[in-house]
C-alpha cells in the first residue's frame, strides 16, 4: 500500500507506553503498537468466544443469538462455561479489546504530540459500557446483573430492566443522557449544515466562503456564534455528557433506587412552596 | 479548556448530588430476585432493610389459645346460642375463640366503649342483630367462606381470614370508593377527567387516581394491545389504555412488584411468555369483582354515612386490601390453616406445608 509522501516524516518510533520498540510499526496503513497486538488478540478470543456460544445455543438466527450472562445465584463468582462463564470471558475480552484499542490511540497521540481528547472521549464510551457489566453487577452482588450479548435479548433485558423501575422515563439521569443525546445530534447537524452551506457558496463560480460567514450566519440568526473551535469543545462536552449519563441513568437504577422512578419527583410535589 | 473542563465537572457534580438530595435512595447491598432466563433482567430489586420492616409488618398473630381436642364438646354453636346464621356448624368451644380472636383482629385495644364485643353485639343481648356492624360482619364471615372455598384459583391453598385486610382496623387500610379522586365539578376549566394529581393508587403517576372504578366493579375485559400489525378499527381508547395503565400502577403498588412479577415486558399481551403469577392476578380481578358486587356494594344501605365515599358508595375492595403490599398477603404464611371453620369447603383438608415467610417473591 503506497504511503504518501508527508507521512514519512510523522512515523516515527518512539512515545510508546508499554514495550519500548516491541510492535513500534505500521502495517500498510496501520500502527500496529503493543496494544494492536492486544487488541488484536482480545478481538479474535472474544469473537471466537462468540461463536462458541452461539454454537452452544439453539440457533444461528443473527438476531437470536443470545450470550446469556450466569444465574443471580451465582454471585461474583465464576461459572460454568455453558451457564454464564463464556459470558463473563466475552465481557473480559470486550473490555481488554476496548482499552487496548484507547490507549493504541493515545500512543498515536504521543507519536504526533497532539492531545488525547479521542482516547478520552473514547474512554467515556468505554466507562459506559463497564458500567452495564462491571460496576452495576458489583454494586449489586451478581455478574447477572449485566445485559445479553445478543440483539434482540440485549432489547429484552433494556425493556424489563427499564420496567423494574416501572417507567425508566421518570429517571432523572435518563432525562439528562436523552437531553444529550437529543442536543448532540442538533449540534451536529447544525454544524454539518454550516460548514457544507459555506462551502457551496450561492453562486456558482464564487469562492467559497470561511470562518467569517459562518460566524456571520449564527450571530444574525441567534445573536451568537461559538466560533470554529468553540463548536468542536461543545460537540465533545455533549456527546461524552451523553455517554457519562447514561453511565449515570443505570448506575443509580438498583444500587441506588429500588422503586419506581416516577416516585422520585414526589420532591416536587413536597416543595414547601405548596406542599 | 481551563474553564471547560472544571466547569464540566462541576455541573455533573452539582447535578448528581442535587439528585441524591432528594428521599427515597438506597444503598448497597440490595437484594435482588430473578423470576425469569438469566439475562433478561425480570427480577426483583428489593432494599432487604425495607423488606425487613415490612416482613415484620406482616407476621399473622397466632390463635388466642390452642383447643385441646380430648376436651372440646361436641356442641355446636347453633345448638348452644341463638341466631347463629354462618358459623352454626362448628363447636361453641371454636366459635368462643373464634369471635375472641375476631375481636382482637378488627377492634383491638381496650374493653371500654365499643373497642370490644359491643362493635357489633348488643350487650344485653348477644343474638340481637340490630346494629349494622352485626350484619356486615356475618356477610364478612360468608365472603370468607366462600373466598376460601370457591377462589382456590387465586388464594390457592393458603386461604385468607379477617385478619388478611383489616390487620386490627375496624375498616381496611387500602379500600377504595366509587368517585375518588374525582375532580370537584367547577366547571369545564377545572375537569381534570380524574387524573394528573400523582394518585397514591397508581404509583404517583399522572395516570387516572381511580383504575378500580373501571375494572373492579363489574366484568371487564382488559384489552388494549393491538393483536394486529396494522390497525383494523378504532381500538381501544387513550382513556381505556390509560385506565389500563393505572390499574396495572395499582397492581404493583399493591403487591410490591414491579411489571416483570407478571409480564414479559417484550410482549405484555402474549400469555405464552408471561411468568404464572399473571395468571393469578387474572383470577384475583375476577375475585375482586365478584366480591365487589355481590358482597361489598349490596351492604350500602346498611352503613351509616360516615362509611361511606364521596359518591354515596359502600367501600370496595381491591388488591391492596388483601395484598398490602406484599406479593402474597402476609408473605404466603398459611394463617388460614388455624381456622378452618373460616372456609366452607365441605371436607376440610390439612393445607399443604407453606414457607411461613421468604424474604421476596419466588415462583408459585
Amino acid at each position: 500500500m503506497a504511503m504518501l509522501n508527508f507521512e514519512r516524516k510523522y512515523r516515527v518510533r518512539g512515545g510508546t507506553l508499554i514495550g519500548g520498540d516491541l510492535f513500534d510499526f505500521w502495517v500498510g496503513p496501520f500502527y500496529v503498537g503493543f496494544f494492536g497486538v492486544t487488541t488484536i488478540f482480545f478481538t479474535v478470543l472474544g469473537t471466537a468466544l462468540i461463536l462458541w456460544g452461539a454454537a452452544l445455543g439453539p440457533t444461528w438466527n443473527i438476531w437470536k443469538i443470545n450470550i446469556a450472562p450466569p444465574d443471580l445465584e451465582y454471585g461474583l463468582a465464576l461459572a460454568p462455561l455453558k451457564e454464564g462463564g463464556l459470558w463473563q470471558l466475552i465481557t473480559i475480552c470486550a473490555i481488554g479489546a476496548f482499552c487496548s484499542w484507547a490507549l493504541r490511540q493515545v500512543e498515536i497521540c504521543r507519536k504526533l504530540g497532539i492531545g488525547y481528547h479521542v482516547p478520552i472521549a473514547f474512554g467515556v464510551a468505554i466507562f459506559a459500557y463497564v458500567t452495564l457489566v462491571v460496576i452495576r453487577p458489583v454494586l449489586m452482588g451478581a455478574w447477572g446483573h449485566g445485559f445479553p450479548y445478543g440483539i434482540f435479548s440485549h432489547l429484552d433485558w433494556v425493556s424489563n430492566v427499564g420496567y423494574q423501575y416501572l417507567h425508566f422515563h421518570y429517571n432523572p439521569a435518563h432525562m439528562v443522557a436523552i437531553t444529550f443525546f437529543f442536543t448532540t445530534a442538533l449540534a451536529l447537524s447544525m454544524h454539518g449544515g454550516l460548514i457544507l452551506s459555506s462551502t457551496n457558496p450561492h453562486k456558482k463560480g464564487d469562492p467559497v466562503r470561511m470562518g467569517e460567514h459562518e460566524n456571520s450566519f449564527f450571530r444574525d440568526s441567534v445573536g451568537y456564534s461559538i466560533g470554529v473551535l468553540g463548536i468542536h469543545r461543545l460537540g465533545l462536552f455533549l456527546a461524552a455528557s451523553a455517554a457519562f449519563w447514561s453511565a449515570i441513568c443505570i448506575l443509580i437504577s438498583g444500587p441506588f433506587w429500588t422503586r419506581g422512578w416516577p416516585e422520585w419527583w414526589n420532591w416536587w410535589l413536597e416543595l414547601p412552596i405548596w406542599a | 479548556m481551563k474553564i471547560i473542563i472544571p466547569s464540566i465537572i462541576g455541573a455533573g457534580a452539582i447535578l448528581t448530588v442535587a439528585m441524591m438530595t432528594t428521599v427515597g435512595w438506597d444503598r448497597p447491598p440490595i437484594d435482588a430476585v430473578q423470576r425469569g432466563y438469566r439475562g433478561l433482567g425480570i427480577e426483583h430489586v428489593y432494599n432487604p432493610r425495607v423488606v425487613d420492616v415490612a416482613l415484620q409488618a406482616n407476621v399473622p398473630p397466632a390463635p388466642p389459645y390452642e383447643i385441646d381436642p380430648e376436651f372440646e364438646l361436641d356442641e355446636k354453636a347453633s345448638e348452644f346460642y341463638e341466631n347463629v346464621e354462618v358459623l352454626g356448624d362448628i363447636t361453641t368451644d371454636r366459635f368462643n375463640r373464634l369471635m375472641l380472636a375476631v375481636t382482637e383482629w378488627v377492634v383491638p385495644g381496650g374493653v371500654s366503649g365499643e373497642q370490644n364485643c359491643n362493635y357489633c353485639h348488643n350487650p344485653d343481648d348477644l343474638a340481637d342483630d340490630s346494629k349494622y356492624t352485626y350484619q356486615v360482619s356475618r356477610r364478612m364471615f360468608q365472603m370468607t367462606r366462600h373466598i376460601n372455598a370457591n377462589w382456590e384459583t387465586h388464594v390457592a391453598e393458603t386461604g385468607v381470614t379477617c385478619y388478611t385486610c383489616h390487620r386490627g382496623n375496624a375498616v381496611p387500610e387500602n379500600i377504595y370508593f366509587d368517585g375518588d379522586g374525582a375532580s370537584p365539578s367547577r366547571g369545564l376549566m377545572n375537569y381534570t377527567a380524574g387524573q394528573n394529581i400523582a394518585g397514591e393508587q397508581v404509583g404517583l403517576t399522572s395516570l387516572p387516581t381511580n383504575p378500580m372504578a373501571a375494572f373492579m366493579g363489574q366484568e371487564e375485559e382488559i384489552r388494549v394491545i393491538p393483536l394486529t400489525a396494522l390497525p383494523e378499527g378504532p381500538g381501544a381508547s387513550i382513556q381505556r389504555t390509560e385506565w389500563t395503565y393505572g390499574l396495572m400502577m395499582h397492581f404493583s403498588q399493591s403487591l410490591g412488584v414491579n411489571c416483570t412479577y407478571c409480564h414479559n415486558t417484550r410482549s405484555f399481551y402474549a400469555w405464552d411468555q408471561s411468568p404464572p403469577q399473571r395468571t393469578s392476578a387474572w383470577h384475583g380481578i375476577r375475585l375482586v369483582q365478584e366480591i365487589n358486587s355481590e358482597y361489598l356494594e349490596p351492604l350500602q344501605p346498611l352503613y351509616p354515612s360516615n362509611r361511606l365515599g364521596p359518591a354515596g358508595g359502600a367501600p370496595k375492595a381491591n388488591c391492596g386490601t388483601c395484598h398490602n403490599g406484599a406479593y402474597k398477603p402476609l408473605f404466603g404464611a398459611n394463617m388460614a390453616q388455624d381456622w378452618p371453620s373460616l372456609d366452607s369447603t365441605p371436607a376440610v383438608v390439612q393445607a399443604p406445608e407453606m414457607p411461613a415467610e421468604s424474604e421476596a417473591p419466588v415462583a408459585n
